[in-house]
């Protein structure tokens, strides 16, 4: 530290993070991926806020975007195909002291994982979650997901896909006990960090859909998307995600939306393509409250307790 | 209380225990016996375990021996009066141990007689049971109601049960006007005279029992207990005595289900995340109501998947946790275990077992998780298997199980089974033990230059790094990967990660004692179970050796790894049978050639694990083993005629 002589017998305790810090091993994903954007966001974010890397934790489950643990310079676990979430939910339960990343994709939390999608919403847990929908399957290579467009042609679809997409918007907010989602793109940096971080400050489970390309398996998906912004519809509020002005100027189209109120929030992800934050409501109950309650009992508490309930079975 | 006697004229009974009334109460004096088995049935609902349940706690209270098992139907309220309906429980209590449920009972209790025939298609009675059997059916309003009555009593007879017919919901009335709720209670009454109960002590269990309910249940259970004890006294003959053995050490009494919950906050986990399954979910039920007076929490999941991964986020964060389930939450978790073996991450998964393949028999009894447990995930997937042998295991083993996940980094599957886990046993009260519960999380911080998987070559085991351990962040992944914890991309390092998980088990049979041997060391046969079928074999030996013949068991609890010293038991035997709950084709059975013989799952295992030829004989009848059976069997192998014991009806 500066100005402090060597022979001073001060402990210097105080450690600060810069973004090598959160940087594990070199990214594989393909190039113009934009799981890209998306990690160097979150490793932004964890500088920002000075996450010690010993206490973060970024899970995932299968697919392209769960690579994204080995990335990160956190603990990290890499688990099972659709099961990141009852993981990170479970990492949480008796650490509410681990700040906690679900990376995951449109199939792993869409499909294989939709159980546990829909009952970690409810269960609320301080979690970020981060969906990486890129309509496709990139890993298995080019097989339809639940949100690709009707008509996409793929490996399992040659003739193009038959069924109408899943809107997981709409699915998030119908949720009971739901108290955060977001939708962002990967190709506006600025809204995605200000998008993660704000779901980052969160408490309860934050849900944001990224909408994220792949030029590899289903490339030119969001062509249209970045050709012709005003498709986007950006939500501007002061409880809502703030970008400065000329960031916000890349979209056209805004509107005032307010995050607390949910059924407007339910119509805006039925109608067009919502960019910022649909709703939050941080006054939801958050299940870590109960999963973490009795942490630090003490041994002899413990003793007591386990004598006190043999004596019921005592002959 | 017995203002009408004029019922008695309908009581018959053998010559032997022939009902009268009897006017010199003072002069019974009670018949000693050693042991007896008693069973009520009835129709769902009626409270029939309640009262076997109570009478099993304060026979053990009075020292004697006790194992009691539920007799459960597959429904929840099956048709009233259906045969295979029957809900009860079988008491089988004695002055010495009791470690099984026996073979035919000798009296039985029965609300309604349709309820008896599937008892009797199970093999549940002999010549000579006893039946107390409610009469109001015979004089029912429903002509068909009365011959069904009167059929069923005639066949009883025919099949040599020994039929009293009892006036017991009358007997209520004395009491109740609604007595269908409380004629559980009156029967108990009834048992405890039989059996010489103090009467004191049994109404302090029932007060304690239902500690919880209106001081007007309480009232009336009490009088009903009064009632039925006093119309014991005044109309059987049947009184016996069963005195207790000197006890020394305290005692619990408990089922399988509870002594595993008991053993979850014994073991100083703090987390059980479980989804509802039969016959598993008591233990959850029970640890819900207690566990936060030691911290810890239940959850709850949205399926069995959500829940072993629930629970492995929490190992991974260093909280070993634990599930609970029974075969097909297994079968739904496989994938899961295989990643805790893969990433090392210490767990604990309890398999309640019951009937399978698929739904199978959820209520009832088999030895049929073993290989899934083994085998179940693809690839090389090594855990441990544990199998509690009694109700007292459920909690030791349990303890024992977290210290092994722990120090082994490996998940460890714990085999009970529904014949333990409704069974309810007395067992010496454990001296807890500070140390069972463990350390608290190290976050000191993590040993430079050490990776994530510092194997340790000659026991592949190495330390874990635990989120909050500065300088230890690593990434737990279900791929392949390198001792630092990074993807495998050489062929090398797949074969290296799989050969030192493998070796830490090589490493944990070698602290292993081998199995003690139960009878001579060595003789013309050996049997060799696992799991609940310990008091039953025996038993089952001990009888065939009092008939002369060398026959000697062995009972293991390590199923992966084996227990040590196998081969060396196994060569002093002539032959070597594996005695279980679970299907196998028999050996005569029609199109078997050698090579095409299923084989009971330890035969399966044993053979492949030891090359000896070792048979198998199993059951998968949906019920524990029975002594007698498995003596049969014994005298069988030895050429011998059916041996004396009673045989069922």
């Amino acid at each position: 530290m500066f100005g402090l002589k060597a022979d001073w017998s001060l402990e210097v305790t105080q450690r600060y993070f810069t973004l090598e810090s959160y940087t594990g091993a070199d990214a594989r994903w393909c190039p113009g991926c934009g799981d890209h954007a998306v990690l160097t966001a979150v490793q932004r974010i964890c500088r920002d806020e000075q996450l010690p890397p010993e206490r973060t934790v970024a899970v995932s489950g299968i697919g392209c975007a769960s690579r994204f643990p080995h990335y990160m310079a956190t603990y990290g676990f890499h688990g099972l195909h659709g099961r990141a979430l009852p993981l990170a939910c479970g990492i949480k339960a008796r650490r509410p002291d681990l700040h906690v990343w679900v990376a995951t994709g449109d199939g792993d939390c869409f499909s294989i994982g939709a159980g546990h999608w829909i009952h970690a919403v409810r269960y609320n847990m301080d979690i970020t979650v981060m969906v990486f929908d890129n309509n496709i399957y990139g890993l298995t290579k080019k097989q339809t997901s639940p949100t690709s467009p009707a008509g996409l042609k793929t490996n399992t679809h040659p003739l193009g896909n038959p069924l109408p997409p899943q809107n997981p918007l709409s699915v998030t907010l119908a949720i009971s006990n739901v108290s955060f989602v977001a939708q962002t793109i990967d190709w506006h940096p600025m809204h995605l960090h200000a998008t993660l971080h704000a779901a980052f400050k969160h408490r309860g489970l934050s849900f944001v859909r990224i909408l994220q390309r792949c030029p590899a398996m289903n490339d030119h998906a969001f062509d249209e998307l970045q050709r012709n912004p005003e498709k986007l519809s950006l939500l501007t509020h002061p409880q809502g995600i703030g970008i400065d002005g000329s960031a916000a100027d890349r979209f056209p189209n805004q509107q005032v939306h307010d995050p607390s109120n949910l059924a407007a929030a339910r119509s805006m992800a039925e109608a067009g393509i919502p960019i910022g934050l649909l709703f939050q409501d941080e006054t939801r109950p958050c299940y870590d409250h109960l999963t973490s309650a009795g942490i630090g009992t003490s041994i002899d508490a413990k003793l007591r307790a386990l004598d006190g309930a043999l004596d019921r079975f005592a002959v | 209380m017995t203002r009408d006697l004029r019922y008695l004229r309908a009581i018959t009974g053998d010559p032997s225990t022939r009902v009268t009334v009897q006017r010199e109460r003072a002069q019974k004096r009670p018949q000693v016996i050693d042991e007896h088995i008693v069973e009520i049935v009835s129709d769902s609902g009626e409270g029939a375990q309640k009262a076997g349940q109570i009478f099993g706690a304060i026979s053990a209270k009075m020292g004697n021996g006790v194992w009691t098992v539920e007799i459960i139907p597959a429904e929840i309220k099956p048709p009233a009066r259906s045969r295979a309906g029957a809900s009860g429980i079988r008491i089988r209590f004695g002055s010495n141990l009791i470690s099984n449920m026996g073979d035919a009972a000798n009296v039985v209790v029965a609300l309604n007689e349709q309820v008896l025939y599937g008892r009797i298609d199970s093999g549940a009675y002999k010549q000579g049971t006893a039946v107390l059997l409610e009469n109001k059916w015979g004089k029912d309003a429903s002509p068909e109601i009365v011959e069904q009555y009167q059929t069923a009593v005639a066949y009883f007879r025919s099949r040599g049960l020994v039929v009293h017919e009892l006036p017991i919901e009358e007997g209520c009335r004395s009491v109740t006007a609604s007595p269908r709720l409380g004629k559980n209670m009156f029967v108990l009454g009834i048992l405890c005279w039989i059996y010489n109960r103090n009467l004191d002590k049994a109404l302090a269990e029932v007060a304690c029992a239902f500690a919880r309910k209106s001081e007007e249940v309480r009232a009336l259970n009490r009088q009903l207990i009064e009632a039925g004890f006093a119309f014991a006294q005044a109309h059987l003959t049947m009184h016996y005595d069963v005195p207790a053995r000197p006890q020394r050490t305290p005692l619990v009494v408990m089922n399988g289900n509870q002594a595993l919950a008991l053993g979850v906050m014994a073991s100083g986990m703090e987390l059980v995340a479980m989804y509802p399954i039969t016959p598993a979910t008591s233990a959850s039920h029970y640890l819900s109501e207690i566990f936060h007076d030691v911290g810890g929490f239940v959850h709850q999941a949205e399926d069995e998947i959500a829940a072993i991964n629930f629970a492995i986020g929490s190992s991974f964060s260093g909280k070993t946790a634990c599930t609970i389930t029974s075969g097909p939450g297994l079968a739904l978790k496989m994938e899961s275990i295989g990643l805790a073996v893969m990433a090392e991450i210490p767990l604990v998964i309890v398999s309640v077992q019951r009937g399978g393949p698929a739904t199978g028999l959820p209520t009832k009894v088999e030895q049929g998780d073993l290989l899934a447990a083994l085998f179940g995930a693809p690839g090389d997937a090594p855990k441990v298997v544990l199998a509690a042998a009694t109700i007292e295991e459920c909690f030791h083993l349990l303890i024992a199980a977290r210290q092994l996940a722990e120090t082994f980094r490996i998940p460890v599957i714990l085999l009970t089974d529904a014949n333990l886990a409704t069974g309810v046993q007395p067992f010496p009260r454990p001296k807890l033990r500070p140390q069972w519960l463990g350390l608290p999380i190290d976050q000191a911080p993590w040993q430079r230059g050490v990776s994530a998987y510092d194997w340790d070559e000659k026991t592949g085991l190495s330390p874990r790094p635990v989120p909050g351990q500065r300088g230890g962040e690593y990434v737990a992944t279900g791929l392949a990967h390198t001792s630092g914890a990074k993807v495998a991309y050489e062929p090398d390092a797949n074969e290296w990660g799989l050969t030192m998980r493998s070796r830490k088990l090589a490493t944990l049979q070698q602290t292993l004692k081998p199995p003690a041997v139960h009878g001579q060391e060595k003789g013309d046969l050996l049997v060799v179970g696992w799991g609940s079928t310990l008091g039953a074999i025996e038993e089952a030996v001990d009888r065939a050796r009092a008939d002369g013949l060398a026959v000697s068991s062995v009972h293991l609890r390590f199923l992966s790894p084996l227990e040590p010293g196998l081969k060396q038991i196994f060569s002093r035997f002539r032959d070597i049978v594996t005695v279980e709950i679970n299907y196998s084709d028999a050996a005569n059975s029609p199109r078997n050639a050698e090579a095409s013989r299923r084989y009971g799952q330890l035969a399966w295992l044993l053979r492949a694990q030891l090359l000896f030829d070792i048979d198998c004989w199993s059951q998968a009848r949906g019920q524990p083993l029975q002594p007698g059976a498995i003596y049969q069997e014994i005298r069988r192998r030895f050429g011998l005629e059916r041996g004396e014991l009673a045989c069922s009806v």
